[in-house]
């Protein structure tokens, strides 16, 4: 009979139970810097490797060593990638934070821990199964070198969850010695300790109701980090200037530019690089670098977070008014101030459409995936080009820093970049009439010219202030007004430039509609499911630009009640609407979740039924039907 | 009379430099700045030097920030693209169009209130990156344009006109640009066109960061008894340390009649500055000693002026970098948009 459960009471809970396969939640407790993420993902990569669909989710603190860090790991045959909510298999390695990992366990399912050291009953729960796997004994026994123990501990458990889950051995195989092919030694080292780890659970643990079974539902998917794609989509879309500050949590997405413009930048004969990378000293000089660099013709980004864009909002306006090209990644966290800096949000959105003083408007973009990074970051050039303003793409914590399973890159050799209206030497010499700031044919946008372009005709001065069509500085009330029409004129035009909304007709007619954006987007595919399993059908319609095409408005009007999903305290992208587009606040309801963790398909559908239940029972419900 | 356009006609026997241009064909919009300001002598010397080195106008790009000193790119090079950015962040702008195209010169102007305080910070990671650029700052010691408050290069005690005493210690511009690297420094009066044009034009030879202090009187608030940057202080308190002519790589090298005080430094790009030192102790090819020399002779109360410090190995931010000779900004979606198969090497490694 196998041993490992001596020290813990028995449970009810633990007869066994009916299998459940490919539908849980596994998640990690590890202290940040132990080496447990590679291991964990292992753990997550062999499940996809089996075709089974995951989404896996870093949760970690504003630190480098010693705090507490997890990784959420949804396994989901049915394809659903937001998070879930509630815990079915918790691998408990931290003790700092074991009691809360024990409480978030679901009634019935498991925690996995390292049983070496005897625990009393009372850490435990009387409604939950124990896992015990003696680790740290192991590891012991087997290594010398107190690094090693410590590395080898991690695989370990995914050796002893490969075998309860039913994951083959082969598939890990594989994956280790693709990780570790420029050094083999590393791929026998960790096989053993993953056998050791398989070989325990194999012979001295009982088997476990949760399971994996082979399936075929990942496709042609690839498993991709939001931030590494957006700045595959700067390579794509003909960055040349990158200036950026670090901050949390757009640090990687510079760092993975580098990476990529290194393989894919340099000049393969000189070695030259073709693109200019650097590191500002504030996020200041970071956008007036990328401003400066767009003004003389090259396209430029810089990415932050909110703090950063607050900073900017100076050269921003300058952009705006002076109508230069500049892309702004913004990766939203939690805000106000410092905030959450390691927890997501999406609470920059009014910040970013209005951004500095004065009256301004900026067009947005709303990836919700890395698939999405990767395309809106490369659309951003061509727009902030044609647009010339600056475009910001707001993706978050959640996308930026995940890996997220998505459809693969996809680009069209055809496709060339549209530099937008630039009046050339050849133009300028033909005699052609040049003002920087003159509508040539109505939909709002001048033409411009390069510095250094023509000996004697084509340059002016660019300046914040105001000025006239052919960009003469001038204070006259008529002249000024002008160019702040055309401005509008050409946000106007940028309707039909940006990527249009997608909208999901429920199976039944409804009056009830719900939007929503950027990383909402598979929780909320999961509760249209589950809110239409109740009976209770909702039209939805994603947004994926400001500013708002006229669909969005006319989907608003032909709903009676229209829910807003958000992920932050003010309702920011229902204030947008409204304002926007002259809506009456009581017809937008807001459904906000902001505590910096990522929003669930559970929450949704609790609060859009709740609200329609609402609803329902206010008097006059036979009004309100017709 | 700014309402009134500069006539186009010239006088037919206008001297014209070996490309063709006429010293018209530098200039800009006529002044808006007081009659009288050093600003504006300051415009004379680039134009005057732009001129004399026999440059394309267009190839040049003026970068400005906020205050009476950066307004006056509107007054010379008229032919070039100008840029009038915001208060103290032209050095990030102008190392943005640096970066698009290293082609053109960028000449950034600026003033001690638009450099020295909100400024500071932009201007010193400047020239810690070796942008290769000019970068002028037109020293009044005062905030003209808002009307005369101090700067953060108002010497210590000297008086506004008001007769408010400045408490605080001044920046000295020109030994932070030592401290931090810049690689061609130099100091000048707006009053001393022999010495400010050759300065100008060694600066826009160098291949590097290229810092100028030119001590500009603001006759409006800063000209007055009690001010260290009126005409009357500076031309008391002026000491010289070399004289600097600048001579192109295909101009005849002239006879120097006391060659023991002659420093020739060639640069990069084959131009010479040939420097006639009034001190023999100073040589300017040695920033420790430059530095020492600055600071006792600022205890004296001197200002020095001249080519004080100058590296002809110097190197600019895309040899670090790296960049191709291309300008970025020419480069084709053929050499910047990777090719299908590179997409799908990476997707397949994400599987």
């Amino acid at each position: 009979m196998p041993d490992s459960v001596t020290t813990e009471p028995s449970h009810a809970a633990a007869k066994p139970q009916a299998k459940i396969i490919n539908d849980f939640v596994v998640k990690f407790a590890n202290v940040n810097g132990s080496g447990s993420a590679s291991a964990n993902g292992l753990f997550a990569k062999s499940i996809l490797r089996m075709g089974v669909p995951i989404a896996a989710r870093n949760i970690f603190p504003s630190n480098i060593q010693g705090l507490p860090t997890w990784y959420e790991v949804r396994v989901s045959e049915a394809g659903w990638l937001g998070r879930r909510g509630g815990v079915d298999l918790m691998v408990a390695m931290n003790p700092q934070t074991w009691a809360e990992d024990v409480r978030a366990i679901e009634p019935g399912q498991y925690l996995f821990y390292d049983s070496t050291k005897p625990l009393p009953p009372s850490r435990f729960r009387d409604d939950i199964n124990i896992v015990g796997v003696p680790l740290t004994d192991i590891a012991n026994r087997t290594y010398s070198d107190p690094r090693q123990r410590q590395l080898f501990k991690n695989i370990m458990y995914v050796g002893a969850l490969a075998q309860l889950l039913n994951i083959p051995i082969p598939v890990v195989e594989r994956l280790l010695q693709e990780e570790f092919a420029s050094k083999p030694k590393l791929i026998d080292a960790n096989l053993k300790a993953f056998r050791l780890g398989f070989d325990y659970a194999e012979h001295q643990v009982p088997p476990i109701a949760l399971r994996l079974e082979p399936s075929d539902k990942v496709g042609d998917r690839i498993f991709a980090e939001g931030n590494s794609a957006a700045a595959l989509g700067a390579v794509y879309g003909g960055a040349t200037v990158c200036a950026w500050y670090p901050i949390t949590p757009s640090t990687s997405l510079a760092e993975a530019f580098m990476e990529h413009t290194k393989k894919l930048r340099t000049d393969p004969v000189t070695k030259k690089s073709r693109v200019a990378i650097v590191q500002g000293e504030d996020e200041i000089a970071s956008i007036g670098i990328v401003i400066g660099a767009g003004w003389n013709g090259a396209r430029a980004f810089t990415c932050t977070s909110g703090p950063g864009i607050s900073l900017m909002q100076e050269f921003i306006g300058l952009s705006y008014f002076a109508e230069i090209p500049a892309v702004i990644f913004d990766v939203q966290r939690g805000g106000p101030s410092t905030g959450m800096p390691t927890r997501t949000q999406q609470s920059d959105i009014l910040l970013a459409a209005y951004a500095s003083h004065g009256d301004t408007k900026h067009p947005i973009l709303f990836p919700c995936d890395p698939t999405e990074c990767f395309e809106m970051g490369a659309q951003a050039f061509d727009l902030s080009d044609r647009l010339q303003t600056t475009i910001f793409v707001l993706l978050d914590l959640d996308i930026g820093m995940n890996e997220w399973l998505c459809e693969p890159f996809k680009w069209d050799p055809k496709k060339k970049l549209d530099r937008g209206k630039v009046m050339s030497a050849a133009d300028l010499e033909a005699g052609r009439d040049f003002g920087r700031y003159l509508d040539v044919d109505g939909d709002g946008i001048p033409f411009r010219t390069y510095p250094g372009t023509h000996p004697s005709k084509g340059a002016y001065f660019t300046r914040g202030t105001s000025r006239d069509r052919y960009a003469r500085y001038s204070e006259e009330g008529s002249v000024y007004i002008d160019n702040m029409e055309r401005l509008l004129r050409k946000f106007d035009t940028a309707k039909s430039l940006v990527p249009a909304p997608i909208k999901t007709e429920a199976k039944r007619r409804t009056p009830y509609g719900v939007i929503y954006f950027g990383s909402t987007t598979p929780a909320m595919h999961e509760a249209l499911a589950a809110l239409e399993a109740q009976d209770r059908h909702v039209d939805a319609m994603r947004i994926r630009a400001f500013p708002f095409s006229d669909e969005v408005f006319q989907f608003i009007r032909d709903h009676e009640q229209v829910f807003v999903v958000e992920q932050n305290r003010d309702g920011q992208l229902r204030t947008l609407l409204v304002n926007e587009g002259g809506i009456h606040p009581s017809r937008l309801t807001a459904v906000l979740h902001y505590d910096g963790t990522p929003i669930t398909a559970r929450f949704i559908t609790a609060e859009i039924s709740m609200q329609m239940r609402a609803i329902e029972t206010m008097p006059n419900t036979a009004e309100k039907a017709k | 009379m700014t309402y009134l356009a500069k006539p186009k006609f010239r006088h037919p026997e206008l001297e014209e430099n070996a490309r063709g241009f006429t010293r018209r064909d530098y200039e800009g919009k006529v002044s808006t700045l007081c009659a009288g300001c050093g600003h504006d002598s300051i415009s004379a010397a680039i134009i005057q030097a732009v001129f004399e080195l026999d440059l394309e106008p267009h190839r040049i790009a003026k970068m400005s920030g906020i205050g009476c000193s950066s307004k006056t790119p509107d007054y010379f090079l008229g032919a070039s693209h100008g840029f009038n950015s915001v208060h103290g962040r032209m050095p990030s702008v102008l190392t943005g169009a640096n970066l698009a195209n290293r082609d053109l010169i960028y000449m950034g102007v600026s003033g001690d209130g638009d450099s020295a305080s909100i400024g500071l910070g932009q201007f010193a990671h400047s020239i810690r990156r070796g942008v290769n650029m000019v970068y002028i700052v037109e020293n009044n010691g005062v905030y003209g344009l808002t009307k005369g408050q101090f700067s953060a290069t108002s010497d210590k005690g000297s008086k506004s006109k008001r007769g408010v005493v400045n408490n605080d210690a001044p920046i000295d511009m020109v030994s932070l640009a030592l401290q931090l690297g810049a690689t061609y420094v130099g100091r000048s009066f707006s009053g001393d066109k022999t010495q400010l044009v050759p300065l100008i034009k060694g600066a826009i030879m160098h291949h590097g960061a290229a810092f100028i202090d030119c001590v500009s009187p603001c006759v409006a608030f800063n000209n007055h008894e009690g001010s260290t940057k009126s005409y009357d202080y500076v031309r008391a308190h002026n000491e010289a340390v070399n004289k600097l002519d600048v001579i192109l790589g295909r101009a005849p090298i002239m006879l120097e009649q006391a060659p023991g005080s002659l420093q020739l430094v060639t640069q990069h790009d084959g131009s010479t500055l040939r420097l006639r030192k009034i001190h023999e102790d100073y040589d300017s090819a040695d920033r420790l000693g430059a530095m020492a020399y600055l600071q006792s002779r600022a205890a004296e109360g001197e200002i020095v002026t001249g080519l004080l410090y100058v590296d002809p190995e110097a190197h600019d931010l895309h040899d670090y970098l790296n960049t191709t000779d291309t300008p970025l900004n020419q480069l084709g979606d053929a050499e910047l948009t990777p090719s299908p198969d590179a997409l799908d090497a990476i997707n397949a490694g994400l599987r």
